[in-house]
């Protein structure tokens, strides 16, 4: 009879990073639907498209890498990025443009960094990043216009032409965000008259609004599942709203902190995107700084920047930070007077 | 001016500068003595084997400090004594200079099988830090805490009765090993393999 | 009297694994009874292992001391019944490496008997001192976990100790010693307490109880009725469920509000803390007089039939708790000594149970499956929430498997408790606490190699140092030596001048030669001068540092000894060379005649008896290694000739010289030169020995100042120098006589 010989503990948790990943995706349900509900099917296909272009792709470079093909796609992780990627995109973005994002973010942001855990930047977000800088057109006009005011909603079939071929038709069926709208209204124009259009709806932003608290439920029930803590979320949320209201009291002359914290994708970043663990800064205070970064640079991204939202750019730039954060931020230890901050041996 | 000509004049105008301030800080900070060769002598095993073709592990240190020689020629430090050095002179890592030796597996010291020695303290002159105790026509005994597994005692033993063996791990010196990826014992695997290897 | 409340202080992190503690309490502790074979390990506690008292043979007694502590750090060993010593040699012991080490074995006779003994009734009159000795001589050593041993941490601490706490958590799941001892023996428990108490005497003494333990609690309470303390110090507190607040450091935390500072220990802060299994033990040792033979061992898990406690006999195998809780061996997949979250595995179910065995896990499949594969660390954190000593471990995860022990180190490694929280959380299953203690155990070696190799490096520039000197004594030597020569040179030439003039040749010789050798002496004088000036220097500066206290009085004696013998080699050197110049006072001028020529018979002489001895040798090797039938044979036969050779040659040259210059001058010379380089050779044999103890004591003496272990080895070869000097020196009088 042969005992088993390992280390303690012999008790662990059962789960595993794949049932965290599943419980992410999970918690994402209700944004996708409020999403499809108020954008059309637009979305469904693109999660589609990129689910399957990641898997394919991470198995392929599982192999290429000669590792176990099963044992890793059973992390979900290729999923994950996946579906973010495409609820980052227009619902309406062409084909092709979602298959170069979703193939950069799984074979150069993950996998030649040397796959899940080891990628120092959001995959997705490199991903959306590269699309939207190497095709800015499309990328900033496949918006569709919530269904509330077009005359149809964009059905299955509606959106499977319209993205995989009829490009030519497609302005009947987009318009910019409000975001973007407000932004550039607001040079020529008074809160008032602004929001007289019909995309801002009755309430704030009309849709949008909806999407984001679906994304809040869905994040607020991840962190019930102490899947991450409360640290990002909330910095990256009261610094934007800090900033919003600091630049942005006047709504006359800037974005109203209401279309900041409700408008755009605001509520995916917050609890989906900056959360991102392997990308994040891992020590409570570092993640309260990663955070605040986070919400400090959409906001000024959104107010001085040429982009219509900033989610990828401000997560990117703090993960770029984020080993720096770690290393000044480490908590103090039990007995310690004080934290050991900084690199070892330059104290 | 172009504007070429403007980029251009501010670079120089720049390296210029820069320039100054390194060479400023480089006569301003610059370190007494040589400490790297304390520091690089540090880093080696200071087993005076000579491996590396030097007569112990300081002129060896001073070798590499003076840029005369490459940082991959100390077997018994083998790699991480290799990127230790590299870490420290900021060079590249180099694999270890295979015609210098091979690093081996575990620590060795010398035990002379004591009823052979005829006590011609050949051994006690080849020691590098005189772990061999003995006189003339006595019988010889190596004190295994100070013996630095050198094998420098080996050849000039007359009588080849020196051996070099592994250091045993005691109850003190046991330590759990890092989690291996197999463990042929138990049958059980803790850690995913590549395809292809032992899985 | 106990429900006061008190303010608990939480400890950051933290779990919550399933208990699995019912299993083991639905039935009362039983006696283990007495196995068929005993088996001790020396080394039960933490420090030096206590040394065997007993030969194999011997008869024992329950309780009879059968090793000794060795030092302050270690504790005594008794036998836990009757019987015979069977066997003292290494075995398998419980230790994570599965390694051995020594062993007492005893066949128990069935009896039973105790040593006398007899317990102190009244104990809270008697004095601390006296207790802890007792504590120490009855072999307590900390039943929780480590096996500190007891009576350290009582002895008159440097700090007042303000607080003791008595650690009852036992928060790990499955164990449940603690909880049943103080279910059914709460009386003693209390009473071992008081002795704590009596012994520290703290401003208060807190028995900290994890609330999963109703019945224990109440039970203590009841006990608490009953004690003779009036001071009102003891007090029962029930702290949260949640692991691992039985850890030192935690419920430390938990019960004072204060954090032992990192690499302290508690009395740094005020506080004492020993388990509730050692104060029952205390008790027992005090009260009672029984040192520690027995224990409660919790024998639990999905493979055992009847979990339950055991009052277990120290050096009880496994296998014998195994049979007695009816262990399905097909279903047990991992025997674990310990609990599930920080015990170790064992291979074997010979391995006995020892002072510190709480618990013995035979689980099967269902309960603790094989662990999954590990996945890649996604960084989720959860290991950072559940880590109690506020680390990283993510971050220690990542520097460990990568060998980077600088940044472990810098992340705090070292306060690492080995809970095992973070590998418990872990998602990706990675088996976290085995890559700390790799890297734990890698700083050690690192730490350890690094003594070593500065060590190596010292003793290799001592000996530079020393092959140096040594090369400019020879040098200045050999200079001397060819002054001398070209000084005889000299003289012969003015010999042969003063012959070929034939006047007054006694006289001239007699000068010359009494001329020669005093520029030598003058150098001697020297020498002899500059050693006693060294002498006295070191002598004032050794009394300068005396005064001082200085740590360097060591030093600067070694320096005067040195000194001192350098003085004494001067002296002698000096007169060495009187002797000499006496010597050759008595030869005449032929003396020196003989020592330019090299073909003199003496030389030949010479020469053919070194070619014998040698060719003896070559021969015995030679007959060595036929009768090993070594490879080698060919090569010694070679040798073995060729030395003939050289032997025929030798004696070919002398017999060749005897014949041609048969002259009865030389032989003459030879004959009353012989005396002389004879004297020559043995005092050169003197001075080499005298080196020799010199180097050797020089070693010796290094060896002392940095106390290295090697001294008894070293005085070793330093005596046999010392009495080889000495023969050389008698033979040497002895020639001169
Ligand atoms: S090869 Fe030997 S002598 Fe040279 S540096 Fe390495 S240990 Fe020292
Ligand atoms: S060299 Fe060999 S034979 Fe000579 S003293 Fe050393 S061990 Fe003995
Ligand atoms: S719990 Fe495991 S996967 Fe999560 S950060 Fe810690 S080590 Fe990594
Ligand atoms: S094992 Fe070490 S790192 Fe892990 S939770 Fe416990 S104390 Fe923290």
């Amino acid at each position: 009879m042969k005992l088993l010989n390992i280390s303690s503990p012999h008790a662990t948790r059962p789960g595993t990073t794949g049932g965290v990943m599943q419980q992410v995706l999970l918690a994402m349900l209700p944004g996708i639907a409020a999403l499809t509900y108020f954008f059309g099917m637009g979305h469904i296909i693109q999660i589609a498209l990129a689910v399957i272009v990641a898997v394919g792709a991470e198995a392929a470079v599982l192999y290429i890498r000669k590792k176990p093909i099963g044992f890793f796609l059973k992390d979900y992780s290729a999923v994950v990025t996946a579906v973010l990627l495409a609820l980052a995109l227009p619902p309406l973005t062409p084909w092709w443009i979602t298959i170069v994002a979703t193939l950069f973010a799984i074979v150069v942001a993950k996998h030649l960094y040397g796959g899940l855990g080891q990628n120092p930047f959001n995959p997705a977000m490199i991903g959306f990043a590269l699309v939207l800088i190497s095709f800015p057109v499309p990328m900033t006009t496949s918006w569709t216009a919530p269904t509330p005011i077009l005359e149809n909603a964009i059905g299955f079939s509606d959106a499977v032409t319209l993205i995989f071929s009829q490009r030519e038709t497609i302005d009947a069926y987009t318009m910019a965000t409000p975001l973007d709208l407000y932004k550039h209204k607001v040079a020529v124009a008074t809160a008032d008259e602004i929001t007289l259009d019909p995309i801002f709806g009755s309430g704030i932003a009309l849709g949008w609004e909806w999407v984001n608290i679906a994304f809040l439920i869905g994040g607020l029930y991840l962190l019930w599942r102490k899947i991450f803590t409360w640290h990002i979320p909330v910095s990256y949320l009261a610094a934007l709203t800090a900033c919003s209201i600091l630049f942005g009291w006047d709504s006359d002359r800037f974005v109203p902190t209401s279309l900041h914290i409700l408008a755009g994708a605001t509520m995916l970043g917050a609890f989906f995107i900056a959360t991102d663990p392997v990308t994040a800064s891992t020590t409570p205070l570092g993640k309260l700084i990663y955070g605040a970064g986070i919400g400090l640079f959409i906001y000024v991204i959104r107010a001085w920047g040429t982009y219509p939202d900033a989610i990828a750019f401000a997560v990117l730039l703090m993960n770029f930070a984020a080993p720096f954060i770690d290393q000044y931020t480490q908590p103090r230890t039990y007995g310690h007077a004080k934290a050991k901050r900084g690199l070892p041996g330059k104290e | 001016m172009t504007p070429v000509l403007i980029a251009v004049l501010a670079l120089v105008g720049l390296s210029i500068v820069f320039g100054g301030i390194l060479g400023f800080a480089a006569i301003r900070f610059k370190v007494e003595g040589n400490p790297v060769v304390e520091q690089i002598d540090a880093l080696l095993p200071q087993t005076q084997c000579g491996q590396c073709s030097y007569p112990g592990c300081r002129p060896y240190a001073e070798a590499i400090a003076n840029g005369e020689e490459k940082i991959n020629k100390c077997p018994p430090g083998g790699e991480s004594t290799i990127h230790a050095i590299a870490d420290l002179l900021g060079v590249e890592p180099e694999p270890l200079d295979a015609e210098h030796g091979e690093e081996k597996e575990s620590k060795m010291v010398a035990v002379i099988r004591e009823d052979e020695c005829i006590g011609c303290t050949k051994c006690i002159q080849a020691c590098p830090v005189d772990a061999i105790l003995g006189a003339a026509k006595q019988m010889h005994t190596v004190i295994e805490d100070e013996c630095t597994g050198c094998d420098l005692c080996l050849d000039p033993c007359p009588v080849d009765c020196i051996d070099m063996v592994p250091v045993a791990t005691t109850l003190q010196s046991w330590h759990w090993e890092a989690p291996k990826a197999f463990d042929p014992a138990t049958n059980h695997q803790i850690i995913a393999t590549d395809r292809g290897q032992a899985a | 009297m106990s429900l006061l409340h008190f303010e608990l202080h939480d400890f950051r992190g933290g779990i919550h694994p399933e208990e699995h503690k019912h299993q083991s309490t639905e039935l009362p502790i039983a006696s283990a009874g007495i196995p068929s074979v005993i088996v001790l390990p020396i080394g039960q506690h933490i420090g030096a292992p206590s040394s065997p008292v007993v030969k194999i043979g011997d008869k024992v007694l329950k309780g009879q001391i059968i090793a000794e502590p060795q030092g302050f750090v270690s504790t005594a060993l008794h036998a836990p019944t009757s019987g015979t010593i069977s066997a003292i040699e290494p075995r398998p012991i419980p230790h994570a490496s599965g390694m051995s080490d020594l062993c007492i074995e005893i066949t128990p006779d069935g009896e039973d008997t105790w040593i006398e003994h007899h317990g102190v009734k009244d104990y809270l009159d008697t004095a601390p001192a006296e207790l802890v000795n007792i504590i120490q001589h009855s072999g307590v050593a900390g039943l929780g976990g480590a096996g500190f041993p007891s009576h350290i941490k009582l002895n008159a601490p440097a700090e007042k100790i303000t607080t003791l706490i008595i650690n009852a958590a036992e928060c790990e799941p499955y164990i449940t010693a603690d909880d049943m001892l103080m279910r059914e023996h709460a009386d003693q428990v209390i009473k071992g307490i008081e002795i704590l108490v009596h012994i520290l005497n703290p401003d208060r003494c807190l028995i900290g109880v994890e609330d999963n333990k109703p019945e224990a609690i109440n039970a203590l309470n009841k006990a608490m009725g009953t004690t003779r303390d009036d001071t009102h110090k003891i007090h029962v507190v029930p702290v949260p469920t949640k692991y691992p607040s039985g850890g030192e450091k935690q419920l430390i935390q938990i019960l004072t509000g204060k954090e032992v500072p990192a690499g302290g220990i508690p009395a740094d802060i005020g506080v004492v803390c020993q388990n509730i299994g050692t104060a029952h033990a205390i008790h027992n040792a005090v009260v009672l007089g029984q040192p520690l033979v027995s224990r409660i061992t919790t024998v639990t898990g999905k493979a055992c039939a009847q979990p339950r406690n055991y009052q277990t006999l120290l050096g009880t195998p496994i296998s014998h708790l195994l049979k007695l809780a009816g262990v399905d061996h097909n279903q047990m997949n991992r025997l674990i000594m310990g609990g599930p979250m920080m015990g170790f595995t064992l291979q074997s179910e010979d391995i006995p149970i020892i002072k510190t065995t709480n618990c013995i896990l035979a689980a099967n499949h269902e309960e603790l499956p094989n662990p999954e594969l590990a996945q890649p660390c996604i960084r989720c954190g959860m290991c950072t929430e559940a880590c109690p000593a506020q680390l990283l471990p993510q971050q220690l995860y990542w520097f460990a498997k990568s060998s980077n022990l600088e940044q472990v180190e810098a992340h705090n490694i070292a306060d690492c408790i080995e809970c095992g929280a973070c590998s418990y959380v872990c998602p990706s299953n990675i088996p976290l606490v085995q890559y700390y203690r790799f890297a734990k155990g890698e700083i050690r070696q690192a730490n350890a190699d690094k003594i070593k190799s500065d060590r190596a490096k010292e003793r290799f520039e001592t000996r530079l140092a020393r092959q140096e000197r040594e090369a400019a004594e020879k040098e200045a030597k050999r200079k001397a030596r060819a002054e001398a020569a070209a000084k005889k040179q000299a003289e012969k030439k003015a010999a042969a001048e003063a012959s070929g003039a034939s006047t007054n040749t006694d006289s001239s010789s007699t000068t010359s030669s009494t001329e020669a050798p005093l520029p030598d002496m003058a150098l001697l004088q020297k020498k002899l001068d500059a050693a006693k000036t060294a002498v006295e220097k070191s002598k004032e500066k050794l009394a300068a540092a005396e005064a001082e206290g200085s740590d360097k009085a060591e030093l600067f004696k070694n320096a005067v000894e040195k000194s001192q013998q350098k003085m004494k080699d001067a002296a002698k050197a000096i007169a060495d060379a009187r002797k000499q110049m006496k010597a050759s006072e008595n030869t005449s001028s032929s003396h020196a005649n003989e020592k330019g020529d090299p073909n003199t018979p003496e030389r030949l002489k010479n020469k053919l008896e070194l070619a014998e001895s040698r060719l003896t040798t070559a021969e015995e090797r030679l007959a060595a290694a036929q009768a090993e039938n070594s490879d080698k044979v060919d090569a010694y036969m070679t040798a073995v000739n060729a030395q003939k050779e050289r032997v025929q040659a030798a004696k070919d040259a002398l017999n060749s010289v005897l014949a041609n210059s048969n002259t009865p001058p030389i032989n003459e010379t030879a004959s009353v030169a012989k005396p002389s380089p004879n004297i020559e050779q043995l005092e050169q044999k003197v001075r080499a020995a005298q080196t020799r103890v010199d180097k050797a004591s020089e070693r010796l003496e290094m060896a002392k100042a940095q106390g290295m272990d090697t001294i008894d080895a070293l005085q070793l070869g330093l005596d046999k120098q010392k009495s080889k000097l000495a023969d050389a020196k008698k033979q040497l009088e002895e020639a001169q006589s």
